[in-house]
């Protein structure tokens, strides 16, 4: 065939970008201080249920025990209460389509299901019930740890793991943001009695908040949560991680993975918190670099050159400090030249000015697929839960799409030219040091690395 | 029938017709977010590729992204996120899939594009050699550079299955791979990817008539080519045990995954379903026989899942197909002991049935998935696509929640009785990786 040509004249034209209108969120404050936020949404006869407890580690030098003792403390609280042992309180959730699932990051510890609408009653009775009386039976627990400390191991065998605990490990050092996953050791020391004394501290209602979406009356439902939550009376105070610092160590890190038939390529520096004037600019930046197919990482570096599967870029929000990271997996072969060429698109972002139809495009992009993350319950649930976390009001969705719609090319500039430049950014590679090291000194100093557990 | 499945049933009513070119279009019209999706599924997948083409309909799947006659290449892509969309393909066992979901005033652009790559994509040497290298990549990051990367999916079909359409590698040999050209790639199109092989579905904030109009125009003119017979990927039962070790120098700990053969996912739904519930009573969530028994009872398992599926999608798949069991275990707990454990818990089942309650629950937990994938545009509209496809029903998408909320106890306990321990197919995977 001939070489294709866009004829413009037979795409169907678009109208302006949409901002999309954020639906109704019924908020109220309970007597104990937890934050509920309702949200009726037409759809499935389901509700989407997320509780987020702030559940940073309070200090430095405490965050290796914190981040294993929480490690195994979300798996933990469902092990059985005074009245119902692990296999009743799973069997009275699955009744109503429910299944409770909970999880912690660095930041919080999130209590989240789905459930059927008729199911809400009970399901937040089962809830109060795990928030007021986990009892954490000691041998219960002991199989728990275990089972975290396997999962652990495994989970640092994956090159993909091992990269990001040593990006974040060389980004914040010994601020508990540097540890993407607790020390297998520390686990297999976790107590029931170290467990239920977390619990009593840190499960708490003030400063946590409560995120329902789907079928359901905002009264009924507020009501409901009232009369199930009102007896969760711990008291203490949400702890927050403190300021997170940058450390920019300069030149690559490298990771020695013997054998490895791919590197694993990390960059990470800071970014715009949710509330910086600066934010949209840089998500807009993010995107024409690398945040989707249509950028400039991926045409060069998969599209061209085919070195890669899939790069990308992201701007990652968490409460003590917002990251832009680049990840590429390449072929050990080309791994110079592809960090080679991450550098240049960094830099041409950094330096010079991306075109009207870039920014346009990016622009769109983010506004319909905001818009498409939250067309459903479960991303509604979702994206409040985080914003309610960070003590922004579901109308920040609405004021942020306003910012995104009015970026100028020269905000666009400024802020790649602060965040996107080279020097601003901490390098990691995980890859075979033998065959990539001498590549790699071509391009800076090398460093290595300790990684974890290989 | 419970209400929520027969109100899922009723909100999303089926529209379809074919066109002259032999195109099935089925329209499944919901305004109440304004989001519509997009997809075509081409009734070409893994099985279908011939020896010495593995890996082949993976291959052209990414191909189908390289620009087509009025698309240069990375238009696609520019075209659909510039629209506020998100777009990806797959490819499984008996089909390929494109799809787009964007903001609904977005619709005609997709229709365009999936129009102009169905009748010409840009199949060229150029982009031939870039597309094996990336999927090379792809291979390298799902599968050689990382543990378990092979486990079960592409390790356990051979042990379970004689014909080479159920047992090769289908995300391909790197020897295939390079060695494809773009003559295979012409051949290949113009054998499978006719407008007759294909279906064409259209979910969410539509108006019918309009969208009738809009396909007619864009796939109207897609001329109709003959369409290869669909080819039997059946087999007989297995009537012995067949069992295999793998070694995973990357894995810190080993697993273990038994396969059953299972009834035909088309020509025995009824029977199947009960092997679908049967999966989800054995391993969802800490209420199933197998969570309780391997993990938190005998405490020999880290972590287990059973699924029906190669991807663990029961519906999307032909005739043969497996129900598995994968277990990732401690190192000082033995194969034997899993596997004697998980023949056990299903023997229990076989042997006493179960009870209303627990089939009740487990029904319960089945419908809230199904309605949760339901409000998702995207995912009701592949859902619907790949009903028609498979079953030739689309409607079929929409009546899943109630079809398994008939299913009984002795239907359930039939499905366990087809998981002979005579009959399994086990895949042993030994960590020689060492450890931290």
């Amino acid at each position: 065939m001939s070489a294709p040509v866009l004829d413009l004249s037979l795409v169907p034209p678009l109208g302006e970008p949409r901002i999309n209108p954020v639906p109704t969120a019924h908020e109220t404050t309970l007597a104990n201080g937890l934050h509920v936020v309702v949200v009726p949404r037409p759809g499935v006869p389901l509700i989407e249920l997320r509780l987020r407890v702030p559940f940073a580690a309070p200090t430095s030098r405490g965050a290796a025990v914190h981040t294993a003792r929480a490690s195994v403390l979300s798996g933990a609280v469902l092990l059985g209460t005074a009245t119902h042992d692990q296999t009743a309180i799973a069997e009275l959730l699955q009744g109503y389509g429910a299944e409770l699932s909970v999880s912690s990051d660095p930041d919080r510890l999130l209590f989240a299901t789905t459930l059927l609408a008729d199911g809400l009653e009970p399901v937040l009775g089962i809830l109060a019930e795990l928030l007021t009386g986990a009892s954490y039976p000691a041998d219960e627990v002991e199989g728990e740890r275990e089972r975290v400390a396997e999962r652990i191991a495994i989970a640092r065998s994956q090159p993909g793991v091992i990269a990001r605990a040593a990006l974040s490990a060389r980004r914040y050092g010994s601020h508990p943001y540097g540890i993407e996953l607790p020390d297998p050791e520390l686990v297999r020391d976790v107590r029931a009695p170290a467990l239920r004394r977390l619990h009593g501290e840190r499960v708490v209602p003030a400063g946590s908040s409560l995120v329902l979406v789907g079928d359901l009356d905002p009264r009924a439902a507020t009501a409901a949560v009232t009369e199930a939550l009102d007896g969760w009376t711990a008291t203490g105070h949400a702890v927050e991680a403190p300021p997170a610092p940058e450390l920019a160590a300069p030149g690559i890190e490298l990771v020695d993975r013997p054998g490895a038939v791919q590197s694993n390529i990390r960059l990470g520096g800071p970014a715009p918190s949710r509330t910086a004037p600066d934010l949209a600019a840089l998500r807009l930046a993010n995107m024409v670099f690398g945040g989707y197919f249509s950028s400039r990482l991926v045409e060069n570096i998969r599209e061209r050159r085919g070195y890669t599967y899939s790069p990308r870029s992201s701007v990652d929000h968490q409460a003590a400090g917002a990251s832009f990271v680049v990840e590429a997996d390449v072929a050990t072969e080309v791994t110079g030249p592809a960090l080679l060429e991450i550098w240049y698109e960094l830099g041409r972002m950094a330096l010079t000015r991306v075109t009207e139809a870039e920014l346009d495009g990016a622009r769109r992009y983010v506004l319909g697929t905001m818009a498409l993350s939250t067309a459903t319950h479960a991303g509604l649930a979702s994206t409040l839960s985080a914003l309610v976390g960070a003590d922004l009001p579901p109308v920040w969705l609405v004021d942020h799409q306003r910012a995104l719609a009015t970026v100028t090319l020269d905000e666009v500039q400024e802020a790649a030219h602060r965040y996107l430049a080279v020097p601003a950014l901490t390098t990691v590679v995980v890859g075979d040091a033998e065959r990539v090291t001498p590549a790699l000194e071509a391009l800076g100093p090398v460093v290595v690395g300790q990684g974890i557990g290989q | 029938m419970t209400a929520a499945g027969a109100e899922l049933t009723l909100r999303h009513p089926v529209e379809r017709f074919t066109l002259d070119n032999g195109l099935r279009v089925v329209l499944a019209p919901d305004r109440s977010v304004p989001v519509v999706a997009v997809s075509v599924f081409y009734d070409v997948g893994m099985r279908n590729e011939p020896e010495g083409r593995t890996g082949f309909a993976h291959l052209f799947e990414h191909l189908m992204f390289q620009g087509s006659a009025h698309v240069p290449k990375m238009e696609h892509a520019r075209l659909v996120q510039a629209a506020g969309g998100t777009f990806n393909g797959s490819t499984h066992q008996d089909y390929t899939n494109y799809y787009e979901v964007l903001p609904a005033e977005g619709l005609e652009r997709a229709l365009f594009l999936e129009a102009d790559r169905m009748a010409t994509p840009a199949i060229t040497e150029e982009n031939l050699r870039n597309q094996i290298d990336v999927v090379k990549e792809e291979i390298r990051v799902n599968v050689l550079n990382r543990p378990y990367g092979a486990f079960p999916w592409l390790q356990l079909p051979q042990v379970a299955f004689e014909s080479f359409a159920n047992t090769h590698d289908g995300y391909g040999s790197f020897v295939d791979l390079e060695s494809s050209t773009v003559e295979d790639a012409t051949d290949f199109f113009s054998r499978y990817y006719a407008p007759g092989n294909a279906v064409l579905a259209i979910g969410g904030d539509l108006d019918v008539a309009e969208t009738h109009r809009l396909v007619q125009r864009w796939f109207g003119s897609v001329a109709g080519r003959p369409v290869p017979p669909i080819p039997p990927t059946g087999e007989p039962w297995p009537t012995s045990v067949r069992s295999t070790v793998v070694e995973d120098r990357l894995a810190p700990a080993p697993a273990v995954a038994l396969g059953w053969r299972v009834p035909d996912p088309v020509g025995e739904l009824d029977r199947y379903l009960g092997t679908v519930l049967l999966a989800e009573m054995l391993s969802e969530g800490d209420a199933s026989r197998l969570e309780r028994r391997l993990v938190h009872q005998d405490r020999i398992a880290i972590a287990q899942s059973s699924y029906v599926g190669l991807f663990g999608d029961p519906f999307d798949v032909r005739d043969a197909t497996l129900l598995t069991t994968q277990v990732h275990h401690p190192a000082a707990v033995s194969t034997e002991q899993v596997l004697t454990a998980v023949h056990e818990e299903v023997a229990r089942i076989a042997t006493d049935g179960v009870g209303a309650d627990e089939l009740r629950r487990v029904q319960a937990r089945i419908e809230a998935q199904l309605l949760r994938q339901a409000d998702s545009v995207l995912g009701r509209t592949l859902a619907i696509a790949a009903a028609e496809l498979v079953h030739d029903r689309a409607e079929l998408a929409g009546e899943l929640a109630a079809r398994l909320a008939t299913v009984t106890s002795d239907q359930v306990q039939a499905a366990a009785r087809d998981l002979d321990p005579g009959t399994a197919a086990v895949l042993e995977l030994r960590a020689t990786g060492g450890r931290a």
